[in-house]
């Protein structure tokens, strides 16, 4: 059974989380720890780990499967842990957050992320999804003297429960139809009984569908998305908006294409309709939106659309692309919430789109910075989102969904008049009042800068890495 | 292994603009950056010289062809060439992007150092469109190019410029991912026939498309490059982007970015979807002449200068299109042709707008009046292009448009009819327009002390005007390379759509 080596990657982050809780408690008031070093030793271990499992095919307990697919999103979820310590620190001193716990939470959150990602199991993904989400809730909250924060925060956690329950339903359904829970057994059972699907099933497939849905903000389940993104501070927004999305895409992908793959023409339907509400809705309310973070919300909203048919459309063209996809879009948005957390000022949030009027002559390289990234999520070459949409609108056009690539390509025409109107603020309009912008910090910045060079090597050379998110997503199905 | 002359114009220009990333934006660096930015711009266009005279007129095949896989897992490679129809145009981009940068040397002096390098960033990607013959690489290039205008508007533009930028942008994009899908789906097509995708235009050619998918298909591309020609009804964005965009912004969009969509339409539309072509070429013509009257019309009640201009360019390419859908050997060469002159004319009279608008911030011709008085040399110079831009025979605007009313007249006289009048009422305007600026007393006094040319503006004037003269007088110089491979293009489209129509029976 493989022993142990398939969750050495989330063990090295646990145990950074864990050693990071115990530095805080032996903290001095007022002492500076680097903490975040803890952090990001953790994550360089995961990060060797995960190369030296790669192709190595390791399982632990017969419920964790350390494949190239979960392998992949591990290395996502580094990337997005590494770039997420990075762009805390400013935040943390300014806002007076508790390191240790933020770190911590951080930290135990990606351990759950990471074991959802790999889990074969689905008591198994319910358990990483609720040490992720608890995590998260409580990220969210963080700023306990902020009321925005605590709505969000209690919002985040109704609705997620909420979630979990319909989660947790469709896994006991399952079991009751198969007298499993792992992946692989219901999945041949599903199989066999596929010719005539029994209401009974389709129910189980239903909630679950729910249930990630939930996880992923996709229409009409986003609700508490925007809330949720506006009250965390920036780089927990950034967190959560990337490394959420990236786990529990992982887990439906891993569930959907394996477990209920037999039921494929039921789901389809409805994740059609999802897929195009999600794009339709994301786009369309992000034009009215004046808060940057509410706007780059909804973008995510959208983004959640393109990832639902990249997995919809999982043919051999699209294999690969709800990975690339992901990496993608994890690099630039949090790229992009980098940038709001580093203009976030502690008497001034600077969350509106306004308040970036005259950033350009601040912060040249700041505006540029933001402006790769929103191109990016636009979708213009030679950045890496460009060629993330169009291996997703590939294997639409492949596996004959038309209708869902035409909506595609219309929505992210769409999605330009926003992205744009953040890089009009910066660059084409002058400030009223005298710029109110803090420095930046160097590690910060250099995060960004190479997530921006990240932006541009996948827009430019993106050969290899198409390979391995390709040759990846094959080992599960 | 020769030398990649097609990379390195792409690639130049890119290097240039990082170049002038070390340059620290001060302001006593300014003349530094523009004089790098000059000088990367004219050493490209001397490349394009080079490109010329070691092109060989008398083959009609893509020559200094330079083929890379990129994403060999899709199909898709890098790779460029050029042949007669887009030898031409990458002379044009060599030649017009310098002058741009010339003409504003005075105007524009907030954050030169951007300005230099969107201007530098969209002449890459202006030759990347002309060179590729990868639809995919093709593609990247052609959006890619709307990010430097986009700035180019919105940064250094006039009052309206942020509505003007997003405009342009907004409706380029809507056209062009239409024709994104049309892309995939071609590449799609071919991996169903040859069993791998490729988007390679060569191998793409091969594909015999389904007639009901060429329709589709047809519509998609045609849609995306009418947008950006722009052919009515597709034309809004345009006088709204050139009023707004500083010189050196209306001079490369009308002298490149709108010729991109006329050779789209040469190189992909018809060629790919023969007879789709041919079934909607009289639409496309209908809409052309439409074009071509009202673009004059409208062209001839504006009080600004460059919103004239604007809509004569509107007019003036709806003939080129009236000259791709008429599809024999004249039409296309004329349309080849003017697509030259319309760069180099409607440059030309963007560029001397620019001048008086540097001189007195107005563009209004009512503000004019008697500047033949003030500076006899400018309003020479001006007179000049506004006779090519009419097509005085003898100048270059001659030459194309009397080929296109030749081939249109061969494939539907009552087209060129309509056509013709279009020559007329051009005619009219410009001339009016120009005869409001410049004859009679000075009525307004701010005008009396205005300067006549400076060497800079000498240095982007004679040029034109030589060019405009020698394109004139010589034709055959420049229709040589154009020639042959007009001549294939032509008898391929006709070949397919006939030999589908015997299949059919």
């Amino acid at each position: 059974m493989g022993g142990f080596n398939a969750i050495v990657p989330m063990a090295c982050v646990a145990a950074a989380g864990i050693a990071s809780m115990v530095a805080e408690a032996f903290r001095d008031p007022g002492e500076r720890m680097p903490i975040a070093g803890l952090g990001v030793v953790g994550l360089l271990g995961a990060a060797i780990a995960t190369v030296l499992l790669w192709n190595h095919n390791q399982a632990s307990f017969g419920l964790v499967s350390a494949d190239n697919f979960g392998l992949f999103v591990t290395g996502v979820l580094v990337i997005v842990g590494l770039l997420s310590i990075a762009i805390s620190g400013p935040t943390i001193d300014r806002e007076h957050l508790p390191g240790g716990e933020y770190y911590a939470l951080m930290l135990f959150a990606l351990a759950g992320m990471m074991l959802m990602a790999t889990a074969t199991d689905l008591l198994v993904i319910f358990l990483a999804l609720e040490v992720l989400s608890l995590a998260v809730y409580v990220l969210t909250g963080i700023r306990r003297d902020s009321p925005a924060s605590t709505e969000a925060a209690f919002k985040y956690f109704l609705l997620g429960a909420f979630s979990s329950a319909f989660f947790l339903y469709g896994i006991a359904f399952t079991y009751g139809l198969t007298g499993s829970t792992r992946l692989d057994r219901v999945g041949s059972l599903m199989a066999a009984q596929a010719m005539a699907p029994t209401p009974m099933q389709l129910l189980a497939v239903g909630l679950l569908l729910v249930g990630f849905a939930f996880k992923v903000s996709a229409v009409p389940f986003h609700m508490w998305t925007p809330d949720a993104y506006e009250g965390a501070p920036p780089a927990v927004t950034g967190f959560m908006s990337t490394g959420v999305k990236a786990a529990a895409f992982a887990a439906f992908v891993r569930v959907f294409l394996s477990a209920f793959e037999p039921l494929h023409g039921q789901w389809s339907v409805v994740v059609w309709a999802i897929a195009a509400s999600t794009m339709i809705v994301g786009t369309v309310v992000g034009v009215a939106q004046t808060s940057v973070k509410r706007l780059l919300a909804y973008s995510s909203i959208a983004h959640g659309g393109y990832l639902l048919v990249a997995l919809l459309a999982a043919n051999d063209a699209g294999k690969g692309a709800v990975l690339f996809y992901l990496l993608t879009y994890a690099v630039t948005n949090l790229g992009a919430f980098g940038v709001i957390a580093l203009v976030d000022n502690a008497d001034r949030p600077n969350d509106q789109v306004r308040d970036y009027a005259g950033l350009w002559n601040d912060h040249p390289v700041l505006a540029s910075l933001m402006t790769i990234f929103l191109l990016s999520l636009a979708g213009f070459p030679p950045m890496a989102g460009f060629i993330a949409k169009w291996y997703v609108f590939t294997a639409a056009v492949k596996a004959d969904y038309m209708g869902l690539a035409i909506i595609g390509v219309l929505t992210s025409v769409v999605s330009v008049s926003f992205y744009l109107r953040i890089v009009v603020m910066m660059f084409m309009t002058s400030s009223d009042e005298p710029a109110q912008f803090p420095a930046v910090p160097k590690i910060a910045g250099l995060a960004l800068v190479v997530s921006a060079l990240l932006i541009f090597y996948l827009g430019i050379l993106p050969t290899r890495v198409l390979d391995w998110a390709a040759a990846s997503i094959s080992t599960i199905f | 292994m020769h030398f990649p002359i097609l990379t390195s114009l792409v690639f130049l220009p890119v290097a240039g603009a990082l170049l002038l990333l070390v340059v620290r934006d001060e302001p006593e660096h300014e003349g530094l950056v523009k004089n790098i930015a000059l000088g990367v711009s004219g050493l490209v266009f001397a490349e394009t010289l080079l490109l010329w005279s070691r092109f060989d007129p008398a083959s009609a095949d893509f020559q200094f062809i330079e083929r890379h896989a990129w994403m060999p897992a899709f199909g898709v490679s890098y790779f460029v060439g050029v042949d007669g129809i887009s030898l031409l145009l990458l002379v044009l981009t060599g030649f017009l992007t310098p002058l741009a940068l010339l003409g504003s040397w005075a105007s524009v002096h907030k954050k030169t150092k951007a300005f230099c390098m969107f201007v530098l960033l969209l002449e890459s990607a202006m030759m990347g469109v002309f060179v590729s013959l990868d639809l995919f690489l093709f593609y990247v290039f052609w959006d890619a190019m709307l990010v430097p205008m986009y700035f180019l508007i919105g940064i250094w533009g006039h009052e309206r410029r942020i509505y003007a930028s997003i405009k342009f942008i907004l409706y380029t994009m809507a056209g062009s991912v239409l024709m994104l899908l049309a892309i995939l789906g071609l590449a799609y097509l071919h991996s169903t026939t040859a069993g791998s995708y490729s988007f390679d235009l060569l191998k793409i050619a091969e594909l015999q498309v389904p007639p009901h998918l060429q329709f589709w298909f047809f519509l998609a591309f045609a849609l995306a490059f009418a947008i950006k020609v722009p052919l009515f009804p597709f034309h809004t964005w345009l006088p709204d982007a050139h009023v707004e965009a500083p010189t050196a912004g209306s001079v490369i969009l009308a002298g490149v970015l709108l010729k991109m969509g006329t050779y789209g339409l040469l190189r992909f539309a018809f060629p790919l979807f023969p007879e789709a072509a041919l079934f909607f070429a009289p639409y496309l013509a209908g809409l052309a002449v439409i074009g071509i009257i009202y673009g004059a019309l409208v062209a001839m009640v504006q009080p600004d200068m460059k919103k004239l201009v604007a809509y004569s360019s509107v007019s003036h390419m709806g003939f080129v299109v009236l000259g791709i859908a008429a599809m024999n050997t004249q039409g296309v060469e004329g349309a080849v042709y003017q697509m030259l002159n319309h760069g180099i004319s409607t440059g030309g009279l963007f560029l001397i707008v620019g001048m008086l608008s540097d001189r007195r911030h107005t563009r209004l011709i009512s503000e004019f009046g008697g500047l033949k008085n003030v500076m006899p040399h400018l309003v020479a110079a001006f007179l000049l292009m506004t006779l090519s831009s009419i097509g005085l025979p003898g100048l270059n605007g001659f030459v194309g448009e009397f080929l296109i009313l030749l081939g249109v007249f061969r494939w539907d006289p009552r087209m060129a009819a309509l056509a013709a009048t279009g020559v007329i009422l051009s005619a009219t305007y410009m001339l009016w327009m120009f005869q409001r600026v410049n004859y009679g007393p000075v009525t307004n006094e701010k005008n009396t002390g205005l300067a006549d040319l400076r060497p800079r503006e000498w240095a982007i004037v004679v040029p034109i005007i030589a060019v405009i003269v020698l394109m004139g007088v010589l034709p055959n110089l420049f229709l040589r390379p154009i020639g042959p491979s007009v001549e294939r293009l032509v008898t391929h489209m006709h070949q397919s759509a006939s030999a589908r129509v015997q299949a059919a029976r």
